[in-house]
């Protein structure tokens, strides 16, 4: 009798996840590319960057230019019509498209950068650091953001750094939870211990080890932290509490608050700036959020 | 038991203590104080006159001594006093709180309640348009600036189709008779709290989707299907629970945040609370006022948390402990 | 196909030629092809077999639970008492469920509901399927606590299954299970999530269980060690048939089927011959075929040591006598050979 030798595949039920990281980046991008809404986003805000960047150049002009009579309609004079003061609807979101992103990244580094430090000393030390920062970051979490934002605001000059710091101080906390949770999880795991054993000093361990490996939640935090600030700002200054010298979406709805009944032009536009800005923004984060998602991957 | 809520109010008031801190330091790091208001106010004045107010007011006195008596001061009640308004910080707070705070709370009852429903609903038929345009829609709800929203709202139901009424919280001249004023007010907060509310649902609807997606997966609800019982019984009774759970969590976390937008919402719609009380006391630099809402909305957070926290425990023995 | 296993007035469950039927990436697949087997009353079956080979989904199928988007049930009988359980309607399937036929998994520590707690959710079936008052309930919920070893009854009735261990959970989910005191239970994998010696008091539980209530078991499990403990007779299954049926006994003398020979060898014995303890364990070759990929003959083929070119077909199912048989071209030989004896 003999043996019927017969060659099966073998199929697995689930991928091996490599070690190799350009592997595994490799697959979030191809996740990411199969969410048809996330490249939408994704173009959208490439196509809104290079408006932003490129617009000025095309489009010159002044945002606080007065370009014709006060409150006329979108199609008579301009593409997206006037304002009270008579300036230009459309070149203002052109200009906006600058500020506002630059103010949000800008805040959004400063938010973050707090927020990961004081969540990774606090996750990988534990014990009393972890207590200490913890009732710090309670602290900031009590005050309802915009609430102390308008404060600090109100107390210090109305300065584009100021309102930076404004939205930073107030919004850090969230990250630095996340990143707390990320590391005493990470922190427990054999290749951390592994590393320790060999003789890894705190410092390379918080920044080569752990923090590479709690990167995608983070990342997704980040991208929603932008849209997040977007808003922020906006809100800033559609209260008027900016700096003056600066054009913002925000801002010229505020300035347009006691018109916009008679023009509804002067705050439709500016408001779907930015909420198709943030829409992109929000469209990515998912995206990313599925890439990253371990049981999503591999089909 | 009792001794956990204890020390979470006593935790609550040690923060306290320490917003108050935070407010002084913020008064201290302002340009120019209360007497510069007061001289400006009155029309300027000579440095003598000056040097007499500083005196009463006690700012002659070294910082940390003025820290206490400050502290002293905002824990027993007194918060100052706005020129502007000629009123105690403290009545003006009391007179402008309770319309943020039937704003702020009516938007997270019905985020939290609709949303879970909608997530509920949504999740049992996962591949329905109804599900998609949930999860489609919490985008919406991320992206769309709320201040923005609630003129857009104004424009089409106060002004083009006129149903709601469109400023203020009650109109003028106030209805007789206790029910028609409630019912006034209600109508002038109807669409004040859509827009606030609407942002929220529609991301705790997408988040209720999800648990309960997980929920539905889980062991447990195999085990009741094992028991003979209904699929009502299992959705309503046993998977309900465990899904409305990281609902409530991320809810009670937002609080600050829903505050901060009832506090622009006010602003839009002219309502009579902390929004528009704290903007105008910017505008005029009226520290006491600023100082005192910043107390007030902190103190209304914390006790917000305290009360998330209990609900939190009563719903998901866990975190109660073992007894 | 025929069905060998000994019907009598003892019988309480019998499944004769069972098939379930996925749809994956568009392709038909069967997970179960033909399962046979009976259960008595009183008695414990033991169905053993590899990941994968369908015991779970046997289980499912027997309680009308096979996840119903992918999958379905397209032929077969399941008796129990005289009714057909394919054929009965959801309702009445639902009135089944937890009263005639119960089943407890092998994760006790996510099976219960961690928000109620456990004597809510025992009473809770009790209430299901009788007409009892919630004090009532509640005491019976405390009597099964009792039944099932679990110390202070009447305080851990009111306690939430995170306050208990793993061994109490299992035991709360037993409890759960006989409630209304079903004629079968079965338990897939009970002991798999658990320590060893927790793992041998649970089955002396199940087995003075069936003593005083004569409910028959079902006893799903990779393990033959937990055969060997409990069952009276044995199942053995690969890649969703079912290959061997007998005794515990002749299933560990004398088993026909060259997979279930390969099986026991496969487990490791505390030998004391010191000479021998570096040898390596014996292992089938080969491993389980894809079951996307249709199977023509006698699925075991590829790594049989006994394959013959009959085994292109797929075998019958050969009638041993006794409750013994085996689906095997093999057996036809032993059969022939003792007519001829």
């Amino acid at each position: 009798m003999k043996t019927i030798t017969d060659q099966q595949d073998i199929s697995l039920s689930f991928e091996e996840e490599p070690d190799q990281p350009e592997i595994w980046w490799r697959e979030t991008v191809r996740m990411f590319y199969m969410n048809k809404a996330a490249v939408f986003g994704f173009i959208g805000l490439i196509i809104i960057i290079l408006v932003g960047l490129f617009g000025p150049v095309f489009f010159a002009a002044d945002p606080f230019a007065i370009i014709g009579l006060p409150l006329t309609e979108p199609g008579k004079i301009s593409l997206l019509g006037t304002d009270y003061l008579g300036r230009d609807v459309f070149t203002g979101i052109i200009y906006g498209v600058r500020t506002t992103l630059a103010i949000a990244v800008t805040a959004t580094v400063f938010t973050v950068f707090i927020g990961i430090s004081v969540g990774a000393i606090a996750g990988f030390y534990g014990g009393k650091i972890d207590n200490a920062l913890m009732r710090i970051t309670e602290f900031f979490q009590v005050l309802p953001p915009l609430v102390f934002a308008m404060v600090i605001v109100a107390v210090f000059t109305p300065d584009l750094m100021i309102v930076i710091f404004a939205i930073g101080v107030t919004s850090w906390t969230t990250e630095a939870r996340l990143t707390r949770a990320e590391f005493l999880k990470i922190k427990e795991r054999e290749y951390v211990m592994a590393a320790r054993a060999v003789g890894a000093k705190n410092k390379r361990l918080i920044l080569k080890v752990v923090l590479p490996n709690a990167l995608p939640p983070l990342i997704i935090a980040v991208t929603l932290r932008i849209g997040i600030s977007i808003i922020y700002e906006a809100a800033l200054s559609f209260l008027g509490l900016t700096d003056p010298d600066v054009m913002t979406w925000g801002k010229m709805i505020g300035l347009s608050r006691d018109f916009f009944f008679e023009a509804w032009w002067t705050v439709t536009f500016p408001g779907l700036a930015i909420l198709i800005t943030v829409l992109c923004i929000a469209l990515i984060g998912d995206g990313l959020n599925d890439a990253f998602n371990p049981k999503l991957r591999g089909r | 038991m009792l001794t956990a809520i204890l020390k979470r109010i006593l935790y609550g008031i040690v923060l306290v203590i320490a917003v108050v801190v935070l407010d002084f330091l913020l008064i201290q790091a302002a340009p120019g104080d209360v007497v510069d208001t007061i001289l400006t106010e009155a029309g300027g004045g000579n440095p003598a006159l000056a040097a007499t107010i500083r005196a009463s007011y006690g700012l002659d006195k070294p910082i940390p001594v003025q820290l206490i008596t400050y502290l002293g001061k905002m824990l027993t009640g007194d918060l100052g006093y706005s020129f502007y308004y000629d009123d105690t910080v403290f009545s003006l707070l009391v007179s402008h709180l309770p319309s943020t705070l039937m704003l702020t709370l009516s938007a997270f009852v019905i985020a939290v309640f609709l949303g879970t429903l909608m997530g509920v609903i949504a999740a049992l038929r996962p591949r329905s348009i109804f599900s998609h345009i949930i999860t489609f829609f919490s985008l919406f709800g991320y992206a769309t600036p709320v201040f923005w929203l609630g003129m857009i709202i104004l424009l089409i139901f106060a002004l083009h189709i006129p149903i709601f009424p469109a400023f203020g919280i009650y109109s003028v001249p106030r209805p007789e008779g206790t029910f028609d004023r409630i019912l006034d007010v209600i109508n002038h907060l109807v669409l004040p709290t859509f827009t606030l509310a609407i942002l929220y649902l529609a991301s705790y609807s997408r988040l209720a989707r999800a648990s309960m997606l997980d929920v539905l997966g889980a062991d447990y609800i195999r085990t009741a299907r094992t028991k003979g019982l209904s699929e009502f019984v299992i959705t309503f009774k046993h998977a309900l629970k465990n899904a409305a759970l990281p609902v409530i969590t991320v809810a009670g976390l937002q609080l600050g945040s829903i505050f901060s937008g009832a506090v622009l919402v006010e602003t839009v719609y002219s309502l009579p609370g902390l929004g528009p009380l704290l903007y105008e006391s910017i505008v005029r630099r009226d520290y006491p006022v600023i100082m005192g809402v910043l107390f007030g909305a902190a103190v209304t957070t914390i006790i917000a948390n305290i009360i998330t926290d209990l609900i939190y425990n009563l719903l998901d023995p866990r975190i109660r402990g073992i007894s | 196909m025929n069905n060998p296993s000994v019907e009598s007035e003892n019988t309480v469950l019998s499944v004769e030629n069972l098939c379930v039927d996925f749809t994956i990436r568009g392709k038909q697949v069967h997970i179960l092809s033909d399962i046979n087997f009976t259960l008595g009353r009183g008695e414990t079956l033991g169905i053993i077999g590899e990941s994968g080979c369908g015991k779970s989904m046997t289980a499912l199928a027997l309680m009308r639970m096979v996840p119903s988007p992918p999958g379905w049930i397209s032929a077969g009988r399941v008796v129990l008492n005289g009714e057909d359980l394919i054929k009965a309607t959801e309702k009445r399937i639902r009135n089944i469920r937890g009263a005639e036929i119960s089943m407890i998994f092998q994760e006790p520590m996510t099976s219960l509901n961690p928000v109620y707690t456990v004597g809510n959710q025992i009473a809770e079936t009790i209430r299901r399927h009788r007409d009892v008052r919630r004090a009532e309930a509640w005491k019976e919920a405390i009597d099964l606590l009792d039944i099932v070893d679990i110390p202070s009854p009447e305080r851990r009735v009111r306690e939430y299954p995170h306050q208990l261990s793993g061994g109490m959970r299992q035991r709360v989910m037993i409890a759960m299970s006989l409630a209304c005191e079903p004629k079968v239970l079965i338990a897939d994998e009970p002991t798999t999530a658990l320590d060893v010696t927790v793992q041998a008091q649970i089955f002396d539980l199940l087995k003075k269980i069936q003593n005083d209530r004569g409910t028959g078991i079902i006893l799903i499990t990779h393990d033959f060690g937990a055969v060997a403990e409990m069952a009276d007779r044995v199942l053995v299954m690969y890649a969703g048939h079912t290959i061997e049926e007998g005794s515990l006994d002749e299933i560990a003398d004398s088993a026909h089927h060259p997979y279930t020979k390969g099986l026991l060898r496969s487990m490791p014995e505390i030998d004391d011959d010191p000479d021998d303890v570096r040898k390596p364990l014996p292992e089938i070759p080969g491993t389980v075929p894809d079951l996307l990929r249709s199977i023509e003959g006698c699925p075991f083929a590829p790594r049989c040591t006994f394959a013959m070119s009959k085994c292109r077909d797929l075998p019958h199912y050969f009638d041993l006598g006794n409750g013994r048989s085996v689906k095997c071209w093999l057996a036809q030989e032993d059969i022939q050979a003792k007519e001829q004896a």
